[in-house]
Order: C-alpha cells, then sequence, then structure tokens
C-alpha cells in the first residue's frame, strides 16, 4: 500500500487513522472504533444550519485548487426546492503535482464517506456520487467496498441510523479528462457528456448534477470534515492560519530527499516544509523553483519561498496555493524543458470549448517545444509570453489561465534559460548570425 | 420588472432585465462580434470575440452570456476590447488554412470580416498547421474541419432548431471536430441550415460549391416554389441561373429556417426536358411550333367551342400565383362563359371557413404557432410536410415552453416534446383529440393544425370541440403547395369565386370534367390531373400551360412552356393565407409566365379580360378579393400580409373525396421534385432518412 | 453484444446509480469498463451502449474522442504507462520513457507484434510523490528505474 513514512512536524487529523507501513485500508470495524462516523452521529442530531455554521466556523477552504469557503458553498444550496439534492466528490486528482486524495481514498476511504454523509445532512440531499479518475481504477474497487460496508451498517441507504433519511452513494469512473477536474465540467462527464465546462451561472449549487441543486467539493475537502463535526469548526480552525482553516495535505515531489504526502497545518513555511520535513534538495543541490501547488501555478524562484504556504501570502507574491502540490526544482533542473513539458499537459488536455485556450495551448506547445530544442528564434520569448497574456483571463474556464501562469512566469523569472537557448542555437547555425528557420 | 438603464460606450441604453449584453448593444446600434452566439440558440460562450468590458469588473465578460443590470458602464470598443478581438481572431487563425482565394465563404465570411474590422492582417505564427481531410457527408453537405472554428453553432441549430441531432463533436483540444450522426455521412433531414449557419466555410454546399463567387450574383427574395408554408428564399443568380437558395439574413416569416426544399430544389428550372417552345399537335405528333401558331390554334378552338355553346373544362393548380389564378378564372367565367373550374384540392379551407364564419381572429398565422400556449397537431407529419411549421412549433416550444398534443396514424418528430402523442387510425382522430379535452381546455390558448384527415363534416365537428374548450382556438387547414391556399381564395373552385362568394351556376369539379365524354375543350393550367385520372372524352381539345412534358401534356394538342415560380413576379398566398411576394430570379429561354400566355390568349381570342400584368391584376384583386385588401407596402417590401378571412357562411357542400394530399415527404414535392436532380441524389444517398 | 457475467452484473447495478431517465450518466464509465473487455470501443460497442442507454450513437462517438483513456484501436494485452508530466519529468522520467522504448521496441501508442505490450508516454497520473511512475493497465509502479522496469517487463512476458 502507498504511503510515505510519517514526519514529527505533521499535525495529523485526516490522515490520522494512516498506520505506516500500513497493509490493508481501513475497513469499517477499525474506522468505528477510532470514533469512525461519530461526526457523522453528531451532525445527525443538528439541523443544517448547524451543520454549516460549524464548517464556516472552521474556515475550511475548498482543498481542490481553488479555496473557496466549503460553509458557504453548501450555504448556496436553495433548502426550498422542490428538485432532489446531490453531492457530487471530485475525485478526479490531476493536477500535475498532485497526489493527496489518493492515498485518502486508498487508506481511509470511509472517512470521506462520512464527510459526504454529513455534507448530504447539511444539504438534505438525496443521492451522491464520487467521481473517480479513471487511471485510479483499483481506488474504485476500494471505494465500492467502503461503501457496501456503509450499506450494510446502515450508514448508506434507506432511514440512516434510524433518522428516516435516506441518501445513496455510488462510484462513477472518469475515462481520461484533466479538464474534468473542474466542477462543471466533472458534472457534464457525469451526466455522459464531454467534459466541456458549463456556463456559470448557474452554479451547481443551484444546477449542477442533473440539473439539480448540487454540493461539489474535492476528496480532502470532505475528508476534513467529520473531524470539525467532531471536535468543532474553532477546533479545526485553530489548527490553521485565521483565514485558512486547518491542516493541510501537501504532496511534497521532485527534487527533494523525502517526496511524499505530508499533514501540515496551513501556513506551514515552504522552506521548512522542503528542508525539514522534506530532507532538503536531493544530492546537496541548490534549490532554484518551486511550484507551489500543482503545475498551474506560477512558479517560485528559490529566493521567494521562505513563506507561509495559506492562500494569502502565495497570491501577495503572485502565485497560489492550488492543490497542495509541491514540485521542487534543483539548480540542475532546465526551466524550458520543464516549461515545455507542462505546456504539452495543457495543450492535450485543452478540452477545446473556448479559442483562447484551444488554439492558444497548441501554439505555446509547439513554439516552446521548439525553444526547447534550440530551434527558436530572438522574439520568440516574448511572443510566448505575450500569447499566454492573451489567454490569461480570456479563456471560458480556469483551464487557460492554468496554462498561461506557469509560462508568464517560468518565462519572466527565468528569462535567462530561454535566451541560453537561443544562443546555443545560434551558435550551431550553419550561417553566422543567421537566424534558424522555424520547424515546420 | 421594469427596464433596467446602463451605459454601453457612453450611450445610455434601456432594455428589459434578463436581456444580453450583446443583444441590448445591438438594438442600439451597437455591434459587439461574436462567432458562437447565434439569437435563439443555447448560449456557448466559446469564441471570446464578444468579450467587452465591464466597469468594477476586473475581467472582460462575454456580452453574450451576461445579462444587462442597472447602472452597468460597458465598453466595447475600448483599447483593451481591441486588442483583446485582435488576440481571438490571431489564435482563431493560427490553425485555419487561409484558402480564402478558393473558399466559398470568401466575401461573406465572418472570419474574413472580423479580421478585417479589427486588422489581425499579420500572423506571427509560424509552426505547423493542424489539418483534416475535407469530407463528403451527403448529396449536399460538405464539411472541411481545417476551417471549421468550432463555434458550434451547426450542432445547436441542428439539435435545438430541428431536433434531428444529426450533429456531433469529437476528440478534443484542437484537434476536435465536428462530425455526422451515421459515422461517414449524414443520415438527417438534409435541410443544410448548418451550412447557412456557418460563420465560416467549414460547411458547404454541394449543389454550390466551387461554382461561384458571392458578389458574382444577385440575391432575389423570393417564396419558395415548394410547399405550402411560404418561406422566404434568397437566390443567388448569376447570368439568369439560380446557384443556390439560402436565408443567411433571417428575413420572412422562416426567419433561419429553410428546409432543403427552399435551399436548394431549384434545380427543375435548368432540367434539361424542361419544355422552351409551344408545342402543336400535327398529324398526331406533338411538334415545335411559334408562339403564334400556338395561340392561334388554341385560341381558334377556343372561340369556336364558345361559339357553339360546347363543353369546356378548365383546371388550374396550386403552383400558380394569386394573379394567375384570379385571371384563369376570369377567363373561364366571364370569357369562356363556363362555371367548369376547379383544382386539385389538399384541404378543406372552404368548410373551414364557413364553420368560422363570422369570428374574427380564428385563423392561425406562423407567427401564432411561434407564440401559442398549445398546439394541437391531428393528422399531419408536419417535419416531413411542413417543416416550417414543425420548425417555428419546436421553437416556441424551446423559448416559451410551448404544450404541444400530436394525434397522427405514425410516430412523428413532434413526440419528442409533446405533452401526449396519440396514435390513431384515420377517421378516429376526433375521437382521440377528444380525450384531450381537459388537458387542452387547461391552456390559455390554443392552435390546432390539421391535414386532409379532417374534412368535410369533421372540420365542423373539430370547430365544436374547439369551441367546447372555452378558451380562444386559432385554427389552420394544411394544404400541399406554394399556392394551394390561393387557388381556392382566388376562386379556382366549381361553386365558389374569388373570396368565396357563391357562383350562380355550379360547375363540374375537376374528375367530373375528366369523366365528362362530352367535354370540348380541357384546358390546363400547372396541373397533370391525367397522372392519376384518365381523360373521359376521347375527343376533348386539350390545352395544356407546364414546365415539363407531364402526363396531361403529352396527352395535349396545344402545350405553352410555362415559367416557374422562380421565374416570375405575382404573389402567392400560404396555408395559413400569408400574400407574399414573388421576385424574378431566374430567366429560361423560350418560357412565358401562365399570366402571359392567358393574356395573349385572352387577346388572340379577340377577349376584354383587363391588363395581365401581375400588379395590376393584383390591385383588382386587392379591389374584389374578400380579404385580399392587404398593404401594399408590406408586400412590396418583401413581407408577409394576413388576409382577412371570408366573413359569412359559404353555403357549399364541399365532398370529402376533392380533398386529397398529395402526401409529400421532405425530399419529394410532386412534379417539380420529380425534375429535381438534387431531390433525386438526397433519396438515393446511403441512409437516407425519408424513402419515398 | 453481452459481456462476462460480472460486467453485467455491475452494469445493472450502475444503471440504478443515475436519476430516472438520465442513465446516460453511466455512458463514460460503462465504456471503460466495456473497452477492458472488448480492447477497444468498436462500432459494434458504440451501437451496443447507445441501445443499452437509449441515446443515439453519435452521443457516444461525441466522448470516445474526448476521454483520452476511451480508444478505438486495441492496445496491447499489457497497456504500459509512463508518465513523463513534470513531476516525473524531474525524476526521469522522460529517460524512462526513452527506455521504454528501446526495451519493448515500439514508439508512443505502438503495439508489440505479438499483441502482448503496448507503450504510451501519459499525463500525470498521481503518483508526484513517488515519481517517476509506470501504471501497467490499472496497475500502479512507484519510483521507477530503467532495472526495475526491465523487471517489470520481463516479469510479466513471463507471465503471458
Amino acid at each position: 500500500m502507498l504511503f510515505n513514512e510519517p514526519h514529527p512536524l505533521e499535525v495529523k487529523v485526516l490522515t490520522r487513522r494512516f498506520e505506516y507501513p500500513n497493509a490493508e485500508p481501513i475497513g469499517i470495524d477499525r474506522f468505528l472504533a477510532t470514533r469512525g462516523y461519530e461526526g457523522f452521529r453528531k451532525a445527525l442530531g443538528m439541523t443544517p444550519e448547524q451543520i454549516i455554521d460549524e464548517v464556516k466556523k472552521s474556515n475550511l477552504r475548498g482543498r481542490g485548487g481553488a479555496g473557496f469557503p466549503t460553509g458557504m458553498k453548501w450555504s448556496f444550496v436553495p433548502r426550498q426546492s422542490p428538485k432532489p439534492k446531490y453531492i457530487v466528490v471530485n475525485a478526479d486528482e490531476s493536477e500535475p503535482g498532485t497526489c493527496k486524495d489518493r492515498i485518502i481514498l486508498e487508506n481511509d476511504p470511509h472517512r470521506l464517506i462520512e464527510g459526504v454523509l454529513i455534507a448530504a445532512r447539511a444539504i438534505n440531499a438525496s443521492r451522491g456520487w464520487i467521481y473517480i479518475r479513471g487511471e485510479y481504477r483499483y481506488l474504485i474497487a476500494v471505494v465500492d467496498k467502503a461503501i457496501e460496508e456503509a450499506y450494510q451498517h446502515g450508514f448508506l441507504g434507506e432511514n440512516i441510523q434510524g433518522s428516516g433519511w435516506t441518501f445513496h452513494l455510488s462510484t462513477h469512473s472518469g475515462a481520461g479528462a484533466y479538464e474534468c477536474g473542474e466542477e462543471s465540467a466533472l458534472l457534464n462527464s457525469l451526466e455522459g457528456l464531454r467534459g466541456n465546462p458549463r456556463l456559470k451561472p448557474p452554479f451547481p449549487a443551484t444546477s449542477g448534477a442533473f440539473q439539480c441543486p448540487t454540493v461539489l467539493n474535492n476528496v480532502e475537502t470532505y475528508s476534513a470534515v467529520p473531524d470539525i463535526i467532531l471536535n468543532g469548526g474553532e477546533w479545526y480552525s485553530n489548527l490553521g492560519t485565521p483565514k485558512n482553516g486547518g491542516t493541510r495535505l501537501f504532496c511534497l515531489s521532485g527534487h527533494v530527499n523525502r517526496p511524499g504526502v505530508y499533514e501540515l497545518p496551513m501556513g506551514f513555511n515552504l522552506l521548512r516544509l522542503i528542508n525539514e520535513v522534506g530532507g532538503g534538495v536531493r544530492g546537496g543541490r541548490k534549490l532554484k523553483a518551486v511550484i507551489p501547488g500543482g503545475s498551474s501555478c506560477p512558479v517560485l524562484k528559490a529566493e521567494e519561498c521562505d513563506l507561509p504556504m495559506d492562500h494569502e501570502s502565495l497570491a501577495k507574491i503572485g502565485s497560489m496555493l492550488g492543490s497542495g502540490g509541491v514540485v521542487v526544482m534543483d539548480e540542475t533542473t532546465d526551466m524550458v524543458k520543464a516549461m515545455f513539458r507542462i505546456m504539452k499537459f495543457y495543450a492535450h488536455e485543452s478540452c477545446g470549448w473556448c479559442i483562447p485556450c484551444r488554439e492558444g495551448t497548441a501554439w505555446l506547445k509547439k513554439l516552446l517545444g521548439r525553444l526547447d530544442e534550440g530551434l527558436g528564434v530572438s522574439t520568440d520569448i516574448d511572443l510566448a509570453n505575450e500569447l499566454a497574456r492573451n489567454m490569461l483571463g480570456k479563456t471560458f474556464c480556469a483551464l487557460g489561465d492554468a496554462a498561461a501562469m506557469p509560462t508568464i512566469s517560468f518565462v519572466e523569472k527565468f528569462r535567462g534559460e530561454f535566451e541560453a537557448k537561443l544562443k546555443s542555437a545560434q551558435a550551431q547555425a550553419p550561417v553566422p548570425g543567421a537566424q534558424p528557420l522555424a520547424v515546420l | 420588472m421594469p427596464d433596467v438603464t446602463l451605459t454601453i460606450n457612453g450611450q445610455a441604453v434601456t432594455a428589459a432585465p434578463g436581456t444580453l449584453i450583446i443583444e441590448a448593444a445591438r438594438r442600439h446600434g451597437i455591434e459587439i462580434p461574436a462567432f458562437c452566439y447565434y439569437e435563439g440558440y443555447s448560449l456557448q460562450a466559446a469564441c471570446r470575440m464578444c468579450l467587452v468590458e465591464i466597469e468594477k469588473n476586473p475581467k472582460l465578460q462575454p456580452g453574450c452570456t451576461m445579462p444587462v443590470a442597472e447602472g452597468m458602464v460597458v465598453l466595447t470598443e475600448s483599447p483593451k476590447v481591441v486588442e483583446t478581438r485582435k488576440a481571438m481572431l490571431e489564435f482563431l487563425l493560427s490553425n485555419h488554412p487561409l484558402d480564402c482565394p478558393v473558399c466559398d465563404k470568401g466575401g461573406e465570411c465572418e472570419l474574413q470580416d472580423m479580421s478585417f474590422r479589427y486588422g489581425a492582417g499579420e500572423s506571427r505564427f509560424t509552426e505547423l498547421k493542424v489539418h483534416g481531410e475535407e469530407q463528403q457527408w451527403s448529396p449536399v453537405v460538405y464539411y472541411d474541419p481545417a476551417r471549421c472554428i468550432l463555434c458550434y453553432r451547426c450542432v445547436r441549430v441542428c439539435d435545438e432548431g430541428l431536433g434531428v441531432t444529426a450533429l456531433g463533436t469529437q476528440n478534443r483540444g484542437v484537434i476536435s471536430e465536428i462530425i455526422p450522426n451515421a459515422g461517414d455521412h449524414l443520415v438527417c433531414d438534409e435541410c443544410g441550415m448548418c451550412i447557412d449557419i456557418c460563420p465560416v466555410g467549414a460547411l458547404t454546399s454541394g449543389t454550390y460549391r466551387y461554382k461561384s463567387r458571392p458578389w458574382e450574383m444577385n440575391h432575389v427574395g423570393t417564396i419558395c416554389a415548394h410547399c405550402s408554408d411560404g418561406c422566404k428564399t434568397t437566390l443567388a443568380v448569376r447570368d439568369g441561373e439560380i446557384l443556390r437558395g439560402n436565408n443567411r439574413d433571417r428575413s420572412g416569416i422562416n426567419g433561419e429556417f429553410l428546409c432543403i426544399k427552399g435551399r436548394y430544389a431549384f434545380d427543375f428550372v435548368r432540367h434539361p426536358e424542361r419544355l422552351q417552345s409551344p408545342l402543336l399537335r400535327v398529324n398526331g405528333e406533338l411538334q415545335p411550333v411559334s408562339w403564334s401558331e400556338a395561340l392561334s390554334a388554341a385560341a381558334a378552338k377556343f372561340n369556336e367551342v364558345k361559339a357553339r355553346g360546347g363543353r369546356f373544362g378548365v383546371i388550374g393548380a396550386t403552383r400558380t400565383t394569386n394573379e394567375e389564378n384570379y385571371f384563369l378564372q376570369k377567363f373561364a367565367r366571364q370569357g369562356l362563359g363556363t362555371a367548369n373550374i376547379d383544382h386539385r384540392r389538399s384541404g378543406d379551407v372552404v368548410t373551414l371557413l364557413d364553420a368560422l364564419s363570422g369570428r374574427a381572429n380564428a385563423l392561425a398565422t406562423v407567427e401564432d404557432l411561434y407564440t401559442a400556449k398549445a398546439a394541437l397537431v391531428i393528422g399531419s407529419d408536419l417535419a416531413q410536410q411542413h417543416p416550417l411549421f414543425a420548425f417555428q412549433l419546436r421553437a416556441n416550444w424551446r423559448h416559451h415552453q410551448l404544450t404541444a398534443y400530436v394525434v397522427t396514424p405514425g410516430p412523428v418528430r413532434e413526440d419528442l416534446y409533446a405533452a401526449r402523442a396519440i396514435r390513431s387510425e384515420a377517421g378516429k382522430e376526433l375521437e382521440a383529440a377528444a380525450s384531450l379535452r381537459d388537458d387542452l381546455a387547461k391552456s390559455q390558448d390554443l392552435v390546432i393544425l390539421f391535414g386532409d384527415a379532417i374534412k368535410g363534416d369533421a372540420v365542423r365537428r373539430l370547430v365544436e370541440f374547439g369551441d367546447s374548450l372555452g378558451i380562444p382556438v386559432k385554427y389552420l387547414c394544411l394544404v400541399d403547395y406554394a399556392n394551394s391556399r390561393g387557388a381556392m381564395d382566388m376562386g379556382l373552385l366549381p361553386d365558389l369565386g374569388p373570396g368565396y362568394q357563391p357562383t350562380q351556376t355550379r360547375g363540374l369539379n375537376w374528375r367530373e370534367m375528366l369523366a365528362d365524354p362530352a367535354l370540348d375543350v380541357l384546358w390546363v393550367v400547372g396541373e397533370d390531373p391525367l397522372e392519376e385520372t384518365a381523360l373521359a372524352s376521347a375527343n376533348a381539345f386539350v390545352v395544356v400551360q407546364d414546365l415539363f412534358l407531364t402526363e396531361t401534356a403529352k396527352r395535349a394538342d396545344v402545350v405553352f412552356p410555362s415559367a416557374s415560380a422562380y421565374e416570375k413576379t405575382g404573389t402567392v398566398t400560404n396555408s395559413a393565407g400569408q400574400v407574399q411576394r414573388l421576385k424574378q430570379a431566374a430567366k429560361v429561354m423560350g418560357v412565358k409566365p401562365d399570366l402571359d400566355i392567358m393574356g395573349l390568349l385572352a387577346k388572340e381570342m379577340g377577349l376584354n379580360l383587363g391588363i395581365w400584368i401581375p400588379d395590376k391584376v393584383f390591385e383588382e384583386i386587392r379591389r374584389t378579393v374578400r380579404g385580399y385588401n392587404v398593404a401594399l407596402p408590406v408586400i412590396a417590401t418583401g413581407g408577409a400580409a394576413q388576409t382577412g378571412a371570408a366573413d359569412g357562411r359559404i353555403p357549399v357542400t364541399v365532398p370529402p373525396e376533392l380533398i386529397r394530399s398529395a402526401g409529400d415527404t421532405l425530399f419529394t414535392s410532386g412534379t417539380l421534385g420529380r425534375y429535381s436532380g438534387m431531390l433525386r441524389s438526397v433519396m438515393e444517398a446511403p441512409g437516407t432518412l425519408y424513402k419515398p | 453484444m453481452t459481456f462476462s457475467p460480472e460486467l453485467e452484473a455491475r452494469f445493472a447495478r450502475m444503471l440504478r446509480n443515475y436519476p430516472p431517465g438520465r442513465q446516460k450518466g453511466a455512458l463514460i464509465p460503462m465504456l471503460l469498463y466495456a473497452q477492458d473487455e472488448t480492447g477497444a470501443v468498436t462500432p459494434e460497442l458504440v451501437q451496443e451502449v447507445a441501445n443499452r442507454l437509449s441515446v443515439k450513437p453519435v452521443e457516444v462517438e461525441e466522448v470516445i474522442g474526448f476521454y483520452s483513456m476511451l480508444r478505438r484501436k486495441p492496445m496491447g494485452k499489457y497497456h504500459v504507462q509512463v508518465c513523463t508530466n513534470i513531476s516525473c519529468l524531474l525524476t526521469g522520467g522522460e529517460e524512462l520513457f526513452e527506455h521504454a522504448c528501446r526495451k519493448l521496441g515500439i514508439g508512443n501508442r505502438e503495439v508489440t507484434p505479438d499483441g502482448q505490450f503496448s507503450l504510451e508516454e501519459v499525463e500525470c497520473m498521481g503518483a508526484c510523490s513517488w515519481a517517476p511512475a509506470v501504471e501497467v493497465n490499472y496497475d500502479f509502479h512507484h519510483k521507477m528505474t530503467p532495472e526495475k522496469f526491465d523487471q517489470l517487463i520481463d516479469s510479466l512476458a513471463k507471465r503471458q
């Protein structure tokens, strides 16, 4: 089973049941023996308003990437609507650098189910789906088994725990599309459609899955809820910083000695994360750059990394906390190649719905690929920046921004490396001073 | 809710709450460019061309999805907006093949226009373009994925507009493309709406592609020659030849709609078997002769039979103009002194008008189909036989939640959204409709459309049923062809003159004429009755005016080659009683409009029936025919004028056996359809939707 | 078309998981699960799924090319997917992919002549902290090296 050695600096809330080295997903017996479903039982005795208030108090913010306050999101669901209400779990984890939902699903699936049940109770939902990316097939089996156990123990189905309330939950497999991590695209996919994003408004809270009011959150977000209800919102909030409640799973990857997923309080210092938790840059090399929250987030230069990992601090220096995927790059990293690889991803994943993202990512991929191969011309660097800026804020959904933001930051912060690639190409040019032709 | 006031480019603008910025701007003369936005269809916000600056909003917002708000300050031409448009065009053109010199759309392409307007004349794109091969999807639809900008207008018009859903999208990202519903080809209505609505040259027409440049042609707005719905079609004409039809300007009662016939089925005009010379039977054989020879032969015979009090039979048509039909009945009644005049009827308008006598607002217009709260369709497959009406009802359902009810013998497309669809065998339609009474009575109002299943007494019972519902009910009697309704209005009936005025004597109906062994002269103008019934009188002298050598023309002694609706002016009246004006588009050597032929014949006979200029005849119609005193400017400017209903009883009994629809499909159109190579090719194509 | 009893049972369960009249929801998982048995989304499978969900075949066609795991042509018995996205790139994913090409003697999205193996360079598969990663069919293999890759392939080849 998948997990890394825990670190003493971790504050284990979501991962408190994980055992290292663990062998099996935590089944319902062990889950119940460790206060499992107690948060839900408590929520059964609360009104929807009380549940939502508690979540609001916790300052829990969406763990998918956008960081929207969870309690507020739940409060948008129209209580009076005659339509059925739904819960959707975004387990389409596919932001490069991110692998946290996977370990929750793998180790403690009942935690997610419990979080879903509390959310469902808060909006009086009748059904829920856990949308799991197709590549995580083995996790669908794990979650299916947990769901089955929950049905057997009366936590799902009709008259749950004698409350008279009915709620059904099932898994739903994706089939390979990053765009389906965007909530409205996920809903389209859930309905059997192409995973294009939807127009907003209406937001899922009023018209989500199958055009019914829906709460849609990330796996990690729901998974934080049982302990919030159990120990109180204030308790959870106090684990983090004032505006960023609780803990967060940081996925440390790249050039570090101890890559892994670590649960740390919100606001934990990024340099400490790399050096203390992650055991420092691999091979004793110097840190060059860090992508702080998945490939969509603007890259940080080494000297920018001494900062608390919370939404505001990262926003202040022009980046984002994102999905918690911390990608560490040492001094040997070829930043042009890294950027090209990131753009290749976005070009592959652009759904094609809107012009700037569809055409912009494809163009940038070709241009950056050329630059990486040493076939760039001097105007390419500015052009890459300008194309990214022409996409930024103009695309239908956030995927265009997700492709544009790293481009701008890579080009602007590591311009020298882009220029160096040009120079090396010019050095190889057959005619002195001649610009190499674009490769068609 | 009161209107909101906002500012667009410094101009104060008021609009109803919920109005989209792009629409509010357009109504005040400010155009916000867009590719994906198309009024009346679902919103996409995909092309990002309509991004505008809204004060206090950090990001540009799409004008096509953002509704107006009180006090909003919008800038549609700010430097930021203009730069963004230029950037979007640069993106769009990056993979566009730029084969404008050979592209059909060149000159009328929205992408060209916008590139021109926003100065995106330079490309910084030096990479390899994504290219997909052109595909033929049907005899009339071609798709070039390289040119496609993925605005999804075609997908939406097919799915939302028509309910056919023949188009989809395949792949993702930059290699996304539109796909047809049957693997490599289309099984659909072949209406070509996807082609018209395409802002670029991605979808092109099999009949027009690579034939002309748009600026080489004259664009003539006229009325479709085929069914009785009365769609406007804009025919593009070069050197007298029609090269294409469309309705891209959304004018006419049909808006953006046009079916396969209106768009493509003009090719009968240049069919090789088209008659281009008068024919005279000489020694038992039809021989080409001069006009004067043919006219004098016919006139001499007419005068001779008239002089000896012989028996005439005159049969008019459902595709000739009101002026021609009016002139024909005048010719028969006044000139020849016969009451034997008729045409082939396809709907019992006469009984309906009688049943509704004395009440206003009981006849439905095409507009009513779009605004009614409820509709009941009886005995007609609208999608096949009255595609515009089907489109209108569907648009009503999409935009205003029309409640539709269907009573038909088989499944119809309206079933897809109908509140109730009842299958009923012939003769049981009224009982089936009666079972809907409680549902129908709940509606605020109702339109009932019925075909030839309801005729004679059944029409009266239907109106009684409508009256019993206690809500306002309007009726639309469906008839077959472009001027089926006008032929009745103009008095091509043995017992009713123009405006349904009873005649003093009742003449023979067309079946009786053909069955009359003593008939001396049979004069058929634009009709082919002998295709189904034999002529009993062996010695009858037969004069025929037609486009082709029909079964009837083959029996004729004199045949005059006549002009089709696309080659003349005049007016026609659609099923809903709306009069519209034909404009001459094509020119065909050797033919004359039926009105000219009749006028010359009258002159040759020495009759004075008045001037035979269409406008002058229409003047007379306006003066004398009940309900036709319509506003001339409406018609002159290409509009549709509603004729008034005959009020007052029409004391005749309509023999139900005279009412029979030809039962055309979307791909057939009587004689004209048989001479349309395009319609035939569509029926022969694999997997075609409507087999004859 | 019929599928294995287990898959038929799964489909029957799946159809109950969506609101009445909205069974189209099952489309994408159904295609993926069916593809596991048929090897590819064949025209026959498109028609079958369209029938089972009461949708038009074009609605099925629309999603095939959108979801990268759905494919029209079968891949190998062992579909070897090597991630080269950022975290894997930094830890040797690209070299691993090139190594895989040499080891298997095929390129991206190609199948070995015996149909045993196919290779695909894939996007982030959520194994970033255990990079570089390889997924064979649905089994993850973490912290891969060329040596570990060779062992993996050899053991799979032996398994046949």
